[in-house]
């Protein structure tokens, strides 16, 4: 059993990492008071661009470290610039924002494919190599946990921690934080407060999108290795485990490594004798019918932001 | 502003901008939307095919027109469609009777199956306020792997693992008289469902008294509890009929456009009903143009491919771009009204300029 622990759990990591990311990037976008339903089109364009961007580098500079690097980098920075048109639908014209972030998530799978298709003519990207799994150097030699958390991790994976950490201090110590918080909260307040409310919105949907374009650029570099057109649901997935996470930095590590656990199990069930014997049907839709029964007992304490999803109207004090 | 000329001109701005996409890549947009329209109208068949085409669209379409009418938002249609379908694949292929018994019995399967899918979301939304468009997004993938593991361990196809067995020719809704009218095409008895679910629909929202309800649930919940209606079993009940069409919509795709259920995947027809209801201003008959319009951009974005250098995607592109101008409807609205404005209006002083403002955004 220990041995087999031991075996899922990197997996189980490297699948957590990109859900994690787009999740944090959620965080800010609804704190801010946007409802962000299009994060699975925001990974697509990232995991697009990023493959774009690195397929073409590739060619011309070969395996040089930094490639993937500016991969990345594009990836987050497309990805911001496309979350603008959520932003600008959701803040300045106050359209509904699930229809608005159901359009993003349309544009991005038929643009990026379109695209791919009028470049590549199959509508695949492959890049030649991604990131490489290492052990960390000391800490993996640490009994137990080296052997869980510190064995065939990708740089990514500490990018993104270090995020989330940055993440929680930026929510809850600065006045930032304080400020963007407020304005999913209480926005007339924030607006009396002299905050303002609109920018804020602004500011934490394009996290959103860079976040989210940083997860599905991940996924690319690390175990896809080539853009497909979709990012399988993840980016619904992202959105539940927020939800299942309660809006919380650590909540959201949390329900994203619950899922990148389940699902981690769920595909490797078939080689392990003592999962063998459970349908594996049981084993995938588990985390699915977890979280429907996780938002029945959350719902009576949701830390949902109060005025999230609704539009900002100074008018309506 | 009217409901259809917003849509008329989101559909005229994705035109535009589908048009633009195909010349920024270096094709001709002309060429391009003559050979998309000629392969949606051209012949007899082409046309039978576009119907088809847009037949689970109706269908997907109808079901998220509907509940929101609730103001539910189902974004679980993919989900129930596929469940619905799996009933009455499962129905097709298991039940020996004779054609008429048989296929009103897959169709009411696949109505009940969609229905059960959506009741669950439904329930835990009136019963515990968890949030619709997490909860559907759940039961989407329970039905996609759901039905991946039970197709190929009770009804596995002959040759592929990736689809169902053939349904029998009884248990399908082709009618040669059908396909013969529309010279070979594969339209189907499918596309009387989605009509009669049209009719019924509209009937049901604009003259009974339940449909009065619903609205109201959708207008203003509170005030509709406070006017006595019983709000939590309207939702349940709304979601279980949108659940129940979105399970039409299955078995109109996989018992009449296709033959068999293929695993591994959403049916993208889920999705689309959300572009076609929100086209169609969630009206019925708006949703049913909407559908025969989108029908027409993906049974004709084949032939212009193969005419052109164009990909296929252009069509989905082009709706995805309707869609945003559709949501974004109010942009459109204020140009209008500012063009409006300017020429009639004198100086005001500040104090009503501001008035006028407020005003403006709550009609917004």
């Amino acid at each position: 059993m220990w041995t087999t622990l031991e075996q899922i759990f990197p997996y189980a990591i490297v699948f957590t990492i990109p859900l994690l990311i787009t999740a944090l990037g959620a965080l800010f976008s609804e704190r801010s008071g946007v409802v962000n339903i299009g994060l699975d089109g925001l990974m697509i364009v990232g995991s697009f661009i990023g493959a774009f961007v690195v397929s073409k580098m590739q060619a011309q500079f070969g395996g040089s470290w930094w490639v993937l690097w500016v991969g990345l980098l594009a990836a987050a920075a497309a990805s911001a610039l496309f979350s603008l048109l959520h932003a600008f639908a959701s803040i300045n014209l106050s359209a509904n924002q699930i229809i608005s972030g159901t359009a993003i998530n349309m544009i991005a799978g038929a643009l990026t494919i379109f695209l791919a298709r009028n470049i590549t003519g199959s509508g695949n990207i492959r890049i030649t190599s991604g990131f490489r799994p290492f052990d960390f150097p000391l800490l993996s030699d640490i009994p137990i946990i080296g052997d869980l958390f510190f064995t065939n991790t990708y740089i990514t994976t500490w990018l993104v921690l270090i995020l989330l950490l940055v993440s929680a201090f930026i929510l809850y110590k600065t006045p930032f934080g304080l400020r963007l918080r407020a304005c999913g909260e209480h926005p007339h307040a924030a607006e009396a407060a002299g905050i303002r409310v609109r920018a804020m919105r602004y500011v934490g949907v394009m996290i959103s999108g860079a976040f989210a374009g940083l997860g599905g650029a991940v996924i690319l570099m690390t175990y896809s290795g080539e853009f497909t057109g979709n990012v399988a649901g993840l980016g619904f997935l992202a959105l539940a485990s927020l939800i299942f996470g309660q809006w919380k930095p650590f909540g959201i590590l949390a329900a994203t490594f619950f899922f990148g656990f389940a699902s981690t199990v769920a595909n490797v069930s078939q080689v392990i004798p003592q999962l063998a014997v459970i349908p594996p049907v049981i084993l995938k839709i588990f985390p699915y019918v977890v979280t429907l029964i996780a938002l029945v007992i959350f719902s009576k304490s949701s830390n949902a932001p109060k005025a999230v999803g609704e539009p900002f109207d100074s008018g309506k004090r | 502003m009217n409901n259809s000329i917003k849509s008329l001109l989101a559909v005229l701005f994705g035109l535009l901008a589908g048009a633009l996409l195909m010349a920024v890549t270096g094709h001709n947009p002309v060429e391009g939307y003559k050979f998309l329209i000629q392969g949606g109208l051209k012949s007899p068949e082409r046309i039978g095919n576009t119907l088809a085409t847009a037949t689970p669209l109706i269908l997907t379409g109808l079901s998220v027109a509907f509940a929101f009418r609730t103001g539910l938002f189902n974004i679980g249609a993919a989900g129930q469609m596929l469940f619905g379908g799996f009933c009455a694949t499962a129905v097709g292929l298991s039940v020996d009777l004779p054609r008429a018994l048989l296929l009103t019995l897959m169709v009411l399967a696949g109505f009940i199956g969609g229905a059960l899918w959506a009741l669950i979301p439904g329930i835990l939304k009136a019963r515990y306020n968890v949030h619709e468009v997490v909860s559907t997004i759940m039961m989407n993938w329970t039905a996609y792997w759901t039905v991946y593991y039970v197709i190929p361990g009770y009804f596995k196809g002959e040759s592929l693992e990736t689809e169902s067995r053939q349904l029998p020719p009884e248990a399908m809704l082709h009618a040669s008289w059908l396909s013969d009218m529309f010279q070979g095409s594969y339209i189907n008895l499918g596309f009387f469902i989605g009509v009669v679910a049209v009719l019924v629909v509209a009937f049901l929202i604009n003259k009974t008294t339940l449909g009065y309800e619903l609205k109201a649930v959708g207008f203003n919940r509170h005030s509709a509890e406070y006017a006595g209606i019983a709000v939590k079993r309207s939702i349940v009940l709304s979601m279980f009929i949108a659940g129940g069409i979105a399970g039409l919509a299955g078995v109109a795709q996989y018992a009449g456009n296709a033959s068999s259920l293929q695993i591994g995947v959403l049916p993208s027809q889920g999705f689309d009903g959300i572009a076609v209801a929100l086209l169609g201003a969630n009206a019925p008959l708006g949703v049913m143009l909407s559908a025969l319009f989108f029908g027409l951009l993906y049974s004709g974005r084949g032939f212009m491919n193969a005419m052109t250098e164009i990909p296929p995607e252009i069509a989905d592109s082009i709706i995805a771009i309707i869609i945003y101008f559709a949501a974004t409807s109010i942009l459109i609205e204020r140009l209008i009204r500012k063009w409006k404005v300017r020429k009639p209006r004198a100086p005001h002083s500040a104090a009503n300029k501001k008035q006028g403002e407020r005003e403006h955004v709550d009609n917004a």
